[in-house]
């Protein structure tokens, strides 16, 4: 269980969650998508679709990660969330922070 | 983590309810998915494999995570010497989860979380409005280093 990173023809890093986003494992995914970053990479997906659950520190490495993105001038974008992990979103009002898509191939059309 | 965690399941007979399971686990955050993943296991294993039980076994994984995290960083700083005691009891209409740490407290009226639009790219300050939301209720005890969070079950 982690994160697979693969990069898509239109040149989009999509991270995929696969399990959990929480206190334990959420430097990893910070530390891949800051290596991507120095690699010149700009255009980020986080797919949640085979994701089981995610805490708040989950939330607050992907805040991290949409500051350091957008301070580059990148972009990221979510997608795959199911309705309790939506639901999360709009609770804490990161829902207006994200560009969030229903799906992957939906969020791969808007970059 | 090399620590062994040791548990206490307590059922009257094979899969039947009520179950009780308890334990005490380091405050080490590497730990929290496998305990979450054990105590899950142990707490779940009569439960049919519903949708609904699957539902509510995420949303019992998110607050049980929550709790040890919090009780990890902000009851023990993370010293992993301090032990978080975790009881979850299992009964036909509900599933309750006390997490207890050894620090002094906290006021949860106190907490606010960053909900202002200047404040949303903040780190942190969101776990207890997650847990307040995925249960159905929750209490803590005067001191405040005791949670209890209450799943009714579908």
């Amino acid at each position: 269980m982690g994160f697979t990173a693969t990069k898509d023809a239109g040149g989009v890093m999509v991270v995929q969650v696969d399990g959990q986003l929480i206190v334990g494992n959420r430097q990893e995914l910070k530390q891949l998508v800051q290596e991507a970053l120095d690699h010149e990479e700009r255009k980020f997906l986080v797919d949640f679709s085979k994701a089981g659950y995610i805490d708040s520190s989950g939330l607050g490495a992907l805040v991290s990660i949409s500051k350091k993105v957008r301070e580059q001038g990148g972009e990221l974008r979510l997608s795959g969330l199911n309705e309790d992990l939506r639901s999360l979103f709009e609770l804490t009002k990161l829902d207006t922070l994200f560009a969030i898509s229903d799906s992957a191939k939906q969020a791969l059309v808007a970059f | 983590m090399t620590q062994p965690i040791r548990l206490v399941v307590r059922r009257t007979s094979e899969l039947s309810l009520p179950v009780e399971v308890s334990t005490r686990i380091p405050s080490v955050l590497d730990a929290v998915h496998e305990s979450v993943e054990i105590l899950t296991r142990h707490a779940f294993a009569g439960l049919a494999a519903t949708p609904e039980c699957e539902r509510l076994r995420n949303r019992f994984k998110t607050l049980l995570c929550e709790a040890l995290s919090n009780a990890m960083v902000y009851g023990h700083r993370e010293d992993p010497a301090k032990f978080v005691a975790v009881r979850i009891e299992v009964d036909t209409t509900v599933v309750r989860v006390h997490v207890t740490d050894e620090g002094a407290g906290f006021d949860p009226a106190a907490v606010r979380p960053p909900l202002d639009p200047a404040d949303l790219d903040r780190e942190t300050g969101r776990g207890l409005l997650m847990i307040q939301k995925l249960a159905d209720s929750v209490s803590f005890n005067p001191q405040g280093n005791s949670i209890c969070m209450t799943l009714r079950r579908p």
